[in-house]
């Protein structure tokens, strides 16, 4: 227990070394955000611009000022849409990307998890062949594939469902199996991996020696363990699904973050790039925690110190 | 015990691995398939130069087009001219698929090859030195991996294009030298992102190994640190480095098809099967479906990477020290 709080207190100074580093990185790439096509008139235009928005301090005390401001809650303005802060812009889109991702992640495991089991439990036979297949087959659609697919045959051709948006229940399908097919597929396969190490354990060789029926030993002695691989997986998974994914958001007009995650990359809008860094490394870093204190309570012999 | 096995008892680690790998059927057909699109892929270019094509008039002839050679037929469906059908310019998707196919796998080895040996050389030195330096250097790692890695490779390659156009502009560099300068800036950002889980697979092998009584021994016999580690313990985990490097190469693949779908991959006109494809998808239009713009660079891609994965994977399994049982 005292492991996880410590662990718990190092998040703070954790995330604020990582928005040094992304303040960092950003600052030492040259090219501002007002070059390029934005470039305002004129020389004193330039400089009041860059008044309003504080650019013209040294480098620290602009982080200063953005840490500040994010510790209230404030992520700053966002350079590129000038009349929205960043706080707004992620406020919207958050709830988006994470209903997506949710569902996307639901289909994951959904699929994943008895895929893998299944193989697993009929090793050597058609059977594993097959459900060994059909996860390598996903690994092997990303959303690139998946989506463009999806939508010429199943939206256009057939005009079984939308083509995009986001607004009824309808909607939802196309985007979350473009999204959730490929990581079914990465879940599948460590489920597989995750089977077969642990029915080779002893405890295992115990159960069926004492007689208990396959089901049993598969469901009961088997999955708890076996499924810590995925456990493990998920957190990261779960931080990446919810924050977005450009493909899918480009490709069915979604409002979510996904998209600004690369835009603002794109347009070196730092404080939207920042905010987003922040919230990704804040999403992963608490989820991985949740999952070792999920590890240790399915493998009560795992013991952190 | 079979006499196989008794005989088996002599044989090296690799040796067993390559023989249970020959074994893996499905596994060793990929790796023959892989062979195969490679050959096609880097013979296919010398075939549609123009002597070839004019020196066999026939079927193949009317298949050969130049990946960039535009012409009036534009939107044509798969026809026994333009086998996998035309784009909006009247390109051959055939040639521009084999010809991204290649762009595609290049990218994949060098980027594999870069993050490869960041990634060594990162985890051999974390793991071989142990202690405070080992702490530090992971737990860089642990802080890149907490970053989202897009926003690493939108910066760098921006940054880069953006310095490049600017020397160009101003008459230092030509062309060609600015689009090849890309094309390298491409590898190093695609490698540099993909190395952390290689860091730490080798970190993990190098720690358990440095304690071993063999590296002792090479101690008390006065190796220098530097032969220790390229000579002793580095060559030990060689089967683990390269089935990684498989595995890692159709994960680049991926990488850089996403960066092509933005427009910061392959920069236009040249191709690679992630930038034929966004192509294909930004022709999607509720009047008329071009299905051949996408299903034939995505059939190409999906079954290169299910080449490149299962022969990664039966690898795996042959080096899986496990694998006796």
């Amino acid at each position: 227990m005292s492991y996880f709080l410590k662990r718990a207190a190092f998040l703070f100074p954790l995330l604020l070394l990582i928005s040094v580093l992304a303040f960092a990185l950003l600052k030492l790439a040259p090219g501002g955000p007002f070059d390029k096509e934005r470039a305002p008139a004129t020389a004193e235009i330039k400089r009041a611009i860059e008044a309003k928005y504080h650019l013209d301090e040294p480098v620290w005390q602009q982080y200063l000022r953005y840490i500040g401001g994010v510790l209230q809650g404030d992520f700053g303005p966002s350079f590129k849409y000038r009349n929205h802060t960043v706080t707004d812009i992620i406020a919207q889109g958050l709830p988006v990307s994470v209903a997506l991702g949710g569902m996307a992640f639901a289909l994951s495991l959904g699929i994943g998890i008895p895929l893998g089991f299944w193989s697993a439990a009929r090793r050597g036979q058609w059977g594993d062949y097959t459900g060994s297949f059909l996860a390598i087959l996903a690994v092997c659609v990303p959303a690139l594939v998946v989506g463009p697919l999806l939508v010429m045959g199943l939206a256009i051709q057939w005009r079984l469902l939308p083509v995009a948006l986001w607004t009824s229940p309808a909607h939802v399908i196309l985007p979350t199996l473009t999204l959730g097919l490929y990581f079914s597929g990465r879940v599948a396969r460590l489920m597989r991996e995750g089977m077969l190490t642990t029915l080779h354990e002893q405890y295992i060789v115990t159960a069926r020696a004492k007689g208990l029926d396959d089901t049993t030993v598969l469901l009961k002695h088997a999955l708890r363990i076996a499924i810590l691989p995925v456990v493990s997986y998920s957190g990261p998974l779960l931080a990446d699904l919810l924050t977005g994914s450009f493909i899918v958001e480009n490709l069915f007009q979604i409002p979510g973050v996904g998209v600004f995650m690369v835009n603002s990359s794109l347009n070196r809008d730092y404080p939207m790039v920042i905010g987003l860094v922040l919230l990704y490394a804040t999403l992963l870093l608490v989820l991985n925690l949740l999952v070792d204190v999920g590890y240790s309570y399915l493998d009560r012999r795992v013991k952190y110190d | 015990m079979t006499e196989e096995a008794a005989a088996s008892e002599s044989l090296s680690p690799n040796q067993r691995a390559w023989r249970r790998f020959r074994k893996n059927k499905f596994a060793s057909a990929c790796g023959v398939l892989l062979v195969t699109l490679l050959g096609v892929i880097l013979l296919w270019p010398a075939l549609s130069s123009t002597t070839v094509a004019k020196a066999m008039p026939g079927f193949l002839s009317t298949g050969l087009h130049a990946p960039n050679e535009h012409s009036p037929e534009l939107f044509a469906p798969p026809s026994g001219k333009h086998w996998f059908g035309t784009d909006i310019h009247g390109r051959d998707i055939f040639s521009r698929v084999i010809y991204g196919a290649r762009v595609s796998l290049l990218v994949g080895a060098v980027g594999a090859c870069v993050s490869l040996v960041i990634g060594v050389l990162w985890g051999a030195a974390a793991g071989y030195l142990g202690g405070r330096w080992d702490a530090w250097l992971m737990r860089v790692v642990d802080v890149l991996y907490s970053l989202p890695s897009i926003i690493f490779v939108i910066v760098l390659i921006t940054t880069l294009h953006g310095a490049l156009d600017k020397l160009q502009s101003a008459g230092k560099l030509t062309v060609t030298m600015r689009d090849t300068a890309k094309f390298v800036g491409l590898f190093v950002g695609l490698g540099a992102v993909s190395w952390l889980t290689m860091a730490r697979i080798v970190r993990g092998q190098v720690l358990s190994l440095r304690t071993r009584q063999f590296v002792d021994a090479s101690r008390a016999l006065g190796a220098t640190h530097t032969q220790i580690l390229f000579r002793h313990i580095l060559p030990n985990i060689t089967g683990i480095i390269i089935v990684y490097l498989m595995l890692l190469v159709p994960a680049i693949i991926l990488y850089e098809s996403f960066l092509s779908y933005l427009g910061l991959g392959i920069q236009p006109p040249q191709a690679s099967l992630g930038s034929l494809i966004a192509d294909g998808a930004a022709q999607i239009n509720p009047i008329r479906i071009y299905w051949w713009l996408l299903v034939f660079p995505c059939s190409v891609l999906v079954s290169t990477l299910l080449a490149l994965n299962f022969f990664g994977d039966g690898l795996r399994d042959a080096f899986d020290p496990r694998g006796d049982r």
